[in-house]
């Protein structure tokens, strides 16, 4: 009898059979074969000449540059995505809802559009360019440019991630420290962070590897210029239009690596920060 | 003495401390990072006049550019809505082998640099690509360097978004609603029908209107498979770009500008949309 | 209608949900299934409504075989634990869905005229319009029972309906449904862990350990001829003591209580002591009243403290008693469990008061 059953909400076997088979496939055109193209391609002239492609001066300057970029956006959006969660999350003020939203709004806009927005302000025609034309700063088509781009494109990371998680957990806690005579620096960081570091964490990495692969923000801001203001994804582009593929492709894998990277240890944290919820219920 | 002025005088205690500090750093981040910078998009454009900046958009190479990114971010969502609902339903209510690499997997296009999955999906699709070939042979479709190369880039791009909105209501959905159905004698396809894919519309609705705000914009995954022919494959942030090239500010962000009220409006439409659909709920 | 289960096994995994139940209900009866958590009743109201299988055994509602019928063309109503209405549908949508995704469909406006009936019927005709989020939990669960009548159901399942409400509410809906049934006659089974609510709505109880039904009785009999001792400890409010019995008196020592005479063989022994079976004397003793209950009536209830051990009593008679006054006891009898399982009776060995 229960080989016979099959309960009230499943499907045929059939069914399911067809519909795991569908989604398998659409997971393999759509997701896996566009990876596995990179590394084909870049492999296609054997590995020397892949690691040749990414040993290039002009390829480690471009590597470079990409730290420097994620070096300084990953702290900065850290620090305003954990005091915009904090201050939404746990705090009352008029005016909320709007900030969230604003907050959010960079996800829905055109990295492009992002990129514009700073050399409408700092480009040669903006509001400041003259004023720091006359004493010699460069904005656009410098490091900073590219910094504050990259800073917008992936502004929501952090905050997006921690702030969800932040609310559901509600104040009971932060409160019960408060009445204990905890400071507030010691209610975040011995109350509030042990709580939300999985989801801090992966915020982070989204936030990183975002910043490392931004192009549409950073290709407007950076006027291209070889050894200077190419980042890794620029690079690729630079060399994909040159037709040295072989380059261009060696550039994309070790970026797409570095997605695997993210994504593996994002299941991973995941995972954890599952299994401790899982172990708290 | 009236009430109001005594609830003026209750002390405003606030329970957790730190609003002050928090508050200040959030709204400079957000007032330089965000609110600046959109406002110079805002104002920039008015610099033509309205005159100049209607005229600026009315070349027929500004509307082209963007109805093919509308069009194409429209076409990719309607095409990743069933495929999102699909995936989304292998990972919470099937088990096979291979379903949590699948589930992994699907966060590809979040994590994978656009100029990464442009070039890759250019290779894919090339006349002489992995799937280009095979479908050039077989039915004669060429797929980079036309419209839908676009489609499939911007399909690649919003896919996620789709099945990680539906995923957790999908979780949450439980059996209950299903079986209630089954015990008032509803078949399985009218409790599919009925009630599940209804419990599921919202957000379904939700994850194609971040799919799509993400499509509109799109720009390093398109750019190599696009071809990028004026009046027929040219996307809206190319056109931007070009713009700027020709150091043309006003012009480019009234393109800009346009995206922006285009996007958002739709984006209003599918919330109300989505509100009706909620109505009661909450 | 009536059903029969017989011989139901269901294993999942290596644990043993159901261990062979059977059960008989008679057509338009009442029947509680009480037990703690996991003691399977879910599982075997599940089974009934076709939306889980069993491993052995079957169910027949009037002689008719289910095995292999789904819950769809099964004809029981259920409200589910928590009432899973369709959130996206009015309460008008709810109840009327199993009208309206039959194969033969009424007519629309034979399906609104009897949803307007059913409402009218469980009280509620205002809410036609509102949505499930819009009404109170006492509203939604009428909702779920209107929903679940509107198929005419051979047999109605309630699981656990009461646990969302608050307890106020919860006295008057139990009442109600217990009236609805008498009206509509259907046969109904209800799962609860509350044996209080299974006492004053089922006709009779079936209490469920471990995967087995115990003992299927009236509420009365149950209390007054426990078939095991868990049925004597799960029921009522018996305080249960280790004692030992030698030539039919059983010894409670090193506790000072009067020992009970009993008709057990020598041997270790289980003593379920309801409250009736002590009565409190005030004045003084050896024995301490720590809580009081219905304090103003004539039998009031209360906790007494004696030797160490904290018993449910009954007060037998005198000035009224103050938490913390000093009091003395007697034991009036008992139900006594031999170590071979063997129930009796037991009675004092002289009407005398303790210490």
């Amino acid at each position: 009898m229960s080989e016979r059953f099959r309960p009230a909400h499943a499907d045929a076997p059939w069914a399911r059979a067809l519909l795991a088979a569908s989604a398998v496939l659409v997971a393999i055109v759509m997701l896996v074969l566009p990876l596995a193209a990179v590394f084909a391609e870049a492999l296609r002239r054997g590995l020397p000449v892949a690691i040749g492609a990414i040993l290039d001066e002009d390829s480690l300057a471009a590597i470079r540059l990409t730290l420097i970029v994620a070096a300084i956006t990953v702290p900065v959006n850290l620090a305003g995505g954990i005091a915009a969660a904090w201050a939404v999350a746990k705090c009352d003020f008029p005016g909320k809802r709007v900030l969230v939203t604003l907050i959010e709004l960079p996800f829905s806009v055109s990295p492009v559009i992002a990129g514009l927005t700073f050399v409408l302000i700092f480009g040669a025609q903006g509001w400041l360019g003259p004023w720091l034309q006359a004493r010699d700063i460069q904005v656009i088509f410098a490091v900073p440019g590219l910094v504050l781009a990259t800073i917008f494109v992936t502004f929501p990371f952090v905050a997006r991630t921690v702030m969800p998680l932040m609310q559901e957990q509600g104040r009971d806690e932060e409160e019960a420290a408060a009445t204990l005579g905890a400071s507030g620096f010691q209610i975040f960081s011995r109350v509030t962070l042990p709580n939300v570091k999985w989801a801090l964490l992966s915020g982070v990495l989204l936030c990183n590897a975002r910043a490392m692969g931004e192009f549409g923000a950073v290709s407007v801001v950076s006027g291209h210029i070889r050894g200077e203001t190419n980042t890794m994804p620029l690079h690729v582009e630079i060399l994909y239009n040159e037709y040295q593929f072989a380059g261009a492709f060696a550039v994309a894998a070790l970026l797409a690596l570095l997605g695997l990277v993210t994504l593996a240890a994002k299941t991973m944290l995941d995972h954890a920060a599952g299994r401790r919820a899982g172990g708290a219920a | 003495m009236s009430a109001t002025a005594l609830l003026g005088r209750r002390s405003r205690v606030a329970p957790v401390p730190g609003l002050g500090l928090t508050l200040g750093i959030t709204l400079a981040w957000v007032g330089l990072i965000v609110v600046i910078p959109l406002a110079a998009l805002a104002i920039k454009p008015w610099e033509l006049g309205v005159a100049g900046v209607a005229q600026s958009l009315a070349e027929p190479r500004v509307l082209s550019a963007l109805a093919v990114s509308f069009g194409a971010a429209l076409l990719a969502t309607l095409v990743n809505l069933p495929l999102g609902l699909l995936l989304a339903w292998a990972i919470v209510r099937l088990d096979f082998p291979g379903r949590r690499i699948l589930d992994s997997v699907i966060d590809l296009p979040f994590s994978l640099p656009t100029a990464v999955a442009g070039i890759a999906l250019t290779a894919l699709f090339a006349p002489n690509g992995w799937l280009g070939a095979p479908l050039m042979a077989a039915f004669g479709w060429q797929v980079a360097y036309t419209q839908a190369g676009i489609a499939v880039a911007l399909i690649f791009v919003g896919l996620p978004f789709i099945v990680r909105t539906v995923e957790p209501v999908l979780r949450d959905l439980g059996r209950d609603a299903e079986e209630a159905a089954a015990t008032l004698g509803a078949t399985r396809p009218q409790t599919l029908g009925r009630v599940v894919l209804p419990m599921l519309a919202p957000a379904l609705l939700t994850g194609a209107g971040l799919a799509f705000a993400r499509a509109v914009g799109e720009y390093g995954s398109v750019i190599f498979i696009a071809g990028n022919v004026p009046m027929v494959t040219e996307i809206a942030p190319l056109l931007i770009v070009i713009r700027l090239e020709q150091f043309d500010y006003a012009g480019a962000a009234a393109v800009g500008l346009a995206m922006l009220v285009l996007s958002f409006a739709i984006l209003l439409i599918l919330n109300l949309l989505q509100r009706r659909l909620r109505r009661g709920r909450r | 209608m009536s059903i029969e289960v017989r011989e139901i096994v269901r294993r999942f995994g290596a644990t043993a949900a159901l261990e062979g139940v059977s059960l008989h209900v008679a057509r338009g009866e009442f029947v509680a299934l009480l037990g703690p958590s996991g003691s399977g009743k879910t599982t075997l109201l599940r089974i009934l409504a076709g939306l889980e299988g069993s491993d052995v055994g079957s169910v027949r509602i009037e002689g008719e075989d289910m095995t292999g019928v789904p819950a769809r063309e099964r004809r029981i109503g259920v409200v589910f634990q928590h009432y899973a209405l369709f959130r996206h549908m009015t309460v008008l949508d709810n109840v009327a869905f199993g009208l309206r995704v039959r194969k033969r469909r009424p007519s629309a406006a034979e399906i609104a005229r009897r949803v307007r009936e059913l409402l009218a019927l469980v009280q509620i005709p205002e809410l036609e319009r509102r949505y499930p989020e819009q009404i109170s939990g006492g509203q939604r669960q009428r909702v779920a029972l209107a929903r679940a009548l509107a198929i005419e159901p051979r047999l109605l399942l309630l699981d656990e309906p009461f646990g969302a409400l608050d307890a106020l509410v919860r006295k008057d809906v139990r009442r109600w449904v217990r009236g609805l049934h008498d009206r509509l006659g259907i046969s109904t089974i209800l799962v609860t862990h509350d044996q209080e609510e299974a006492m004053e709505m089922a006709d009779r109880v079936a209490v469920m350990e471990r995967g087995r039904i115990v003992q299927c009785d009236t509420a009365e009999a149950l209390l007054r001829e426990p078939a095991t001792p868990f049925v004597a400890g799960f029921l009522g409010e018996a305080t249960r003591l280790d004692c030992h019995v030698r030539g039919g008196v059983a010894h409670f020592d090193p506790l000072p209580l009067p020992p009970l005479r009993v008709t057990l063989p020598d041997g270790p022994a289980q003593a379920f002591l309801r409250p009736g079976d002590i009565a409190v004397h005030a004045g003084p003793g050896p024995c301490t009243v720590r809580a009081l209950r219905d304090a103003a009536e004539e039998r009031a209830r209360l906790v007494v403290e004696f030797g160490g051990v904290l018993l449910d009593a009954t007060m037998a008679g005198g000035q009224p008693v103050q938490r913390g006054a000093s009091c003395r006891m007697a034991l009036r009898g008992g139900i006594l469990f031999g170590a071979d399982g063997r129930r009796a009776d037991a009675e004092p060995v002289v009407r005398v008061l303790a210490g």
